[in-house]
């Protein structure tokens, strides 16, 4: 089913992705030919086969508890758009 | 307000437990509690471009722990998901935790409501546990009209533990919060700090005509005390009755409680519909545990509170109540055992006695727990030994036990020693002792004499004060009738 | 020809070169380039690293590929380098840690002349998706280098370095080394350690090396793989020697060619040099199997499901809260949000995050996603069905030579379709090459696409560098054009 252009806001906006109202369109052209592309899988039959999640079927390994990383706070928040006092600064955050 | 006229309260808990590893769930990172800012958030934990996370062994064994702890199903495959939103103290955008297929499955906690007479066990059904990061935190202190954020706490390891809704009241919810936190640090996993949020619950509260399908559910979020939860969850169910009788109807939220107030308040954050997108987290393979496993880690659980109350009862002959004091938490269980242990099995019950009494007593006026108590098991037998020979009362056991607390000696036969404690049996030394007594209250004789058998017990006190304590009062209650010609 | 790393180790072993002359001539010929190949030089760290390869072999501690230059791809962290992934978001982004990748090669003492462009956060075919500008093919400069790894395949074509990391995800090492007219290799799903390598699609995403030879190629793997306890995923196995084969005979081997993969969805030329290929691999002792993978055809809508899904959630860290972009203005939080990603994401990366986020989402996650792993499933069982019956599987990298710049920006779908013979084989997670086997139209080279049985690293490299022992198309450069 092809989307709507209030489909396309509404994804935009569980993306976190602000969109022009004069970009909808295309964008929503765009999508509706991908979307095309993979209904593609429509015909194929998939009953009862299990999904594949990873490209090798092995489990996951597990690390011994132990603390391996030291405080590297300045080298790691040297990146930071805004920090104060070893925090990262943000517009202010409503609970 | 148990049980509303005319409304049935339904209840399902989620607890958020932090699990007492010493690193991260997916990274090296140290999880010690209250460092400065950012100072124990490595690479991973601030989900900087190409890094990845492994899985903590210790975060699986001690969800392991849990789930045998309850009688559930450990799932011999489990999955790791990505839980995807937005919010600053999730640095990746999205949590990493188990949802279609959780580590645990089933179990049941038994919970004792109320006391007296009133008093009741019910068996809560738990849905599963699962394992999870916890996030950063936001602080709202004001820097320039923003906010901070501290990732120290990203990464945490949590289990996550779901009830059935299967609460009717407040009270059952505040026994089974305080049952599962016992519980969890019972068995070692969490460090029980509600303060610095090692436990947290969620309430999903809900009311109903009795009959009717269950109620729309509102979750009360990140209550953090028992009181509090009491509180919230009371709060809520009145405002709910009030709304539906109102005539309006309950909408699914997400609330804050606020203590202050008493009210529960919609939490803006999540006003908007979440659609948090699962999908198995690509950079995680299932979590598998052999059977090996599981048998590793039953082999080092300690013996549940359940099983050692039953063996208390068996053994010692203590009541149900007696041993159910004993093993509220597994330091006062080990300390009662160790007693015993070293004072002998026909000690038992005045060791519970002890325990529950004296030594309780003093931990808890000086805020200190059954771990740091100063004095030790084998001295705390060693007080008992020489009770049950007679060489010292009740009384002076308690002047024995006072000074060892207090450091006056290394143990109870060298306190009675250095502080000539022992009692005095010897009849010709007391016997002069009653004598002043009976000459200095004449009153109390005569009183005695009238048949006021009250003037008899303050003479036997007046000796025994005069001996300081020492005298046998078996002995000074025969020689003073005696005496008396009584 | 331009040096190979193998002749180039030659004469650093034998000291008729310094890993510091290399680096010097090297980082020259990167700054005279027109081609747009590297995103960040950095003489004095390149420099730096030169002097410690040199170091290092003066106190006798130099191993096989000690000084020799490369280019990385600027999608591995490398501390201190500036890490773009190709994209507005990272700009500014200084790593402030080493990918594996990166440690490994510090180890094995390569010395990096540059971060090589490429497609932002890999995503696209043709490296015109680069925030940092299109790269241009060194055969042909009105032509697309091919993608994600457009920088690295035409830094190693037009000579400027012997060699250079790529990543693939859904043909992203291949495709721009078939399009360059060099080798690279795509390894197994757990070989190349993922550590610090900036996810595009985590399940699909592999790093290798890409160079003039399969010989080069087998070296640089060599110090590329191995186990790494920081990625769940890497593979704890045997380190391996991927030269040991290369000179093996190639009698008897099965090659497999898909049934459908020369027909009409390739175009002559291609079919022609991908015949042409086979034919040598025939006089070299193989036999050629028709086989068939029937689900193949079902690939490449399933890895535009799977890839977005998994970039669309490997891309919400990109926030503005901790690194990166972050709005000059903005009216609260959730504003600074969709404004920081609208504005510091691409058009591709964009439409990738909206494909992913709707494939996920309430109600089309069964229709979508769980498809497309259900698909992903069959695509890996038809591979396992074919290795019965052959030892490697060839055919073509793509359908056509390198296209013109520009000639298929205005539609994607166009661009995801030339993905159609390399998608699948990231879904499996078979490792997989591509080696020049002749030019088709405009004098454009063409590559013959091996696939093989997982951890078939080194037959695949041997089957390439005995081709490359009877051809010289690997051997030929493009005219000046560095």
């Amino acid at each position: 089913m092809p989307l709507s252009p209030d489909d396309v806001r509404k994804v935009a906006r569980l993306a976190r992705l602000a969109i022009a109202e004069n970009e909808i369109a295309p964008t929503l052209d765009t999508l509706n030919r991908t979307l095309g592309l993979i209904d593609q899988m429509g015909g194929m039959d998939t009953a009862g086969v299990e999904p594949m999640a990873h490209a090798q079927d092995v489990s996951l390994r597990l690390r011994p508890d132990a603390v391996t990383e030291p405080d590297r706070r300045d080298a790691l928040m040297a990146n930071a758009p805004a920090a104060e006092r070893g925090l990262f600064l943000v517009p202010k955050v409503i609970e | 307000m148990s049980r509303p006229n005319g409304w049935e309260v339904v209840i399902g808990l989620e607890t958020h437990v932090q699990l007492s590893t010493r690193s991260k769930i997916f990274s090296g990172a140290s999880t010690v509690f209250g460092a400065e800012p950012n100072r124990q958030a490595c690479a991973v934990d601030m989900a900087l471009p190409g890094v990845l996370p492994v899985m903590n062994a210790a975060a699986v064994d001690k969800a392991i722990t849990f789930g045998l702890a309850i009688g559930a199903h450990i799932a011999p495959r489990s999955i790791f998901a990505r839980k995807n939103y937005f919010y600053p103290d999730l640095p990746k955008g999205y949590q990493i935790s188990q949802f279609e297929i959780p580590v645990v499955q089933g179990g049941t906690i038994t919970i004792q409501v109320g006391e007296g007479e009133k008093a009741y066990a019910k068996n809560v059904e738990l849905t599963r546990a699962h394992l999870e990061e916890d996030a950063g935190k936001s602080l709202h202190e004001d820097f320039h009209g923003m906010s901070g954020i501290d990732l120290n706490r990203a990464g945490t390891p949590l289990l996550e533990i779901v009830t059935e809704p299967v609460m009717t009241s407040s009270a059952e919810a505040v026994a089974y919060a305080r049952a599962l936190h016992a519980l969890v640090m019972w068995i070692g996993i969490c460090d029980g700090n509600m303060q610095e949020g090692s436990f947290r619950c969620d309430a999903n509260v809900s009311v109903r005509r009795p009959g009717e399908p269950l109620g729309t559910r509102r979750e009360i979020k990140n209550l953090n005390s028992f009181r509090f939860l009491q509180q919230a969850i009371d709060c809520e169910i009145r405002w709910q009755i009030e709304q539906v009788e109102d005539g309006h109807s309950i909408q699914q939220a997400t609330v804050l409680f606020d203590p202050d107030s008493g009210e529960t308040r919609m939490m803006r954050s999540k006003e908007e519909a979440h659609d948090y997108r699962y999908f198995p987290d690509p950079d995680l393979p299932p979590l598998v545990i052999e059977p090996a496993r599981i048998e590793q880690v039953r082999a080092t659980m300690p013996e549940l509170p359940a099983a050692m109350q039953a063996r208390f009862g068996a053994d010692f002959g203590l009541s149900a109540y007696d041993a159910a004091q004993l093993t509220a938490s597994l330091g006062t269980a080990r300390y009662f055992e160790s007693v015993v242990a070293a004072a002998g099995a026909a000690q038992a019950k005045a060791a519970a006695n002890w325990v529950m009494g004296e030594v309780a007593a003093r931990l808890n006026r000086e805020e200190k727990s059954i771990a740091d108590s100063p004095v030790s098991p084998q001295q705390l037998a060693g007080v008992l030994a020489r009770v049950a020979d007679s060489t010292i009362s009740n009384n002076i056991a308690r002047k024995v036990f006072e000074a060892l607390w207090n450091g006056e000696g290394e143990s109870a036969d060298a306190v009675i020693e250095a502080q000539g404690l022992k009692q005095v049996t010897d009849a010709s030394a007391i016997e002069p002792i009653i004598d002043e007594v009976l000459a200095a209250n004449p009153q109390s004789v005569a009183e005695f004499k009238a048949g006021k058998e009250k003037a008899f017990n303050a003479l036997v006190g007046q000796v025994m004060k005069a001996s300081r304590g020492k005298a046998s009062p078996a002995q000074v209650n025969e020689l003073l009738r005696k005496k008396l010609g009584g | 020809m331009s040096a190979t790393v193998a002749s180039l180790a030659a004469d650093l072993a034998a000291g008729k070169a310094s890993a510091l002359e290399l680096a010097t001539d090297a980082l020259a010929r990167a700054q005279a380039s027109t081609l747009n190949a590297f995103i960040t030089l950095d003489a004095e760290r390149t420099l730096a690293e030169a002097r410690a390869a040199d170091a290092s072999r003066a106190a006798g501690k130099a191993g096989p590929i000690t000084g020799i230059p490369f280019a990385q791809k600027d999608i591995f962290c490398a501390e201190g380098w500036r890490t773009t992934a190709g994209s507005k978001m990272l700009g500014d982004f200084i790593a402030p840690y080493d990918a594996t990748v990166v440690a490994r090669g510090k180890t094995a003492g390569l010395v990096t002349i540059g971060r090589a462009n490429m497609d932002e956060f890999a995503m696209g075919s043709s490296n015109e998706n680069s925030a940092f500008g299109a790269v241009k093919n060194p055969w042909d400069t009105t032509r697309v280098p091919g993608g994600s790894s457009g920088g690295s395949a035409a830094a190693v074509a037009a000579g400027i370095v012997p060699a250079a990391t790529g990543t693939d995800t859904g043909g992203s090492i291949r495709q721009p080394a078939s399009f360059c007219g060099i080798t690279g290799i795509k390894p197994t799903y757990g070989v190349v350690s993922r550590y610090g390598m900036i996810a595009y699609a985590s399940s699909l995403d592999q790093g290798g090396p890409m160079a003039r030879t399969a010989q080069d190629c087998a070296l640089l793997l060599n110090a590329m793989a191995g186990f790494d306890e920081r990625d769940a995923t890497s593979l704890q196995r045997e380190p391996e020697d991927y030269t040991r084969d290369l000179e093996k005979p190639l009698d008897g081997l099965r090659v497999g060619v898909p049934r459908g993969w020369l027909g009409d969805g390739v175009s002559a030329d291609v079919r022609a040099a991908v015949e042409s290929g086979l034919a040598q691999l025939e006089k070299l002792g193989a036999k050629r199997v028709e086989i068939d993978l029937p689900y193949s055809q079902y690939a490449i809508a399933a890895y535009y499901v799977i890839a977005p899904a998994e970039a669309s959630s490997n891309l919400s860290r990109y926030d503005g809260v901790r690194y990166g972009h972050r709005a000059a203005e903005y009216k609260d939080l959730a504003d600074m949000y969709a404004k920081s990603r609208a504005e510091g994401f691409g058009p591709e990366v964009r439409r990738r995050i909206l494909v992913g986020t709707y494939v996920l989402s309430a109600g089309y996650y069964d229709a979508y996603y769980l498809k497309a792993q259900q698909v992903r499933r069959k695509v890996a069982e038809d591979f396992a069905a074919a290795f019965k019956v052959c030892d490697v599987i060839a055919g073509p990298v793509a359908p056509t030579v390198a296209y013109k710049l520009g000639e298929k920006t205005a539609d994607p779908v166009q661009m995801y379709l030339g993905d159609v013979y390399t998608t699948l084989v990231n879904l499996a997670g078979l490792p997989a090459l591509s080696a020049p086997c002749g030019f088709g139209e405009g004098g454009m080279p063409v590559g013959l696409h091996l696939v093989g049985n997982y951890f078939a690293e080194a037959r695949l490299l041997n089957v390439a560098h005995r081709l490359q022992q009877v051809t010289d198309h690997h051997l030929k450069a493009p005219g000046g054009a560095a």
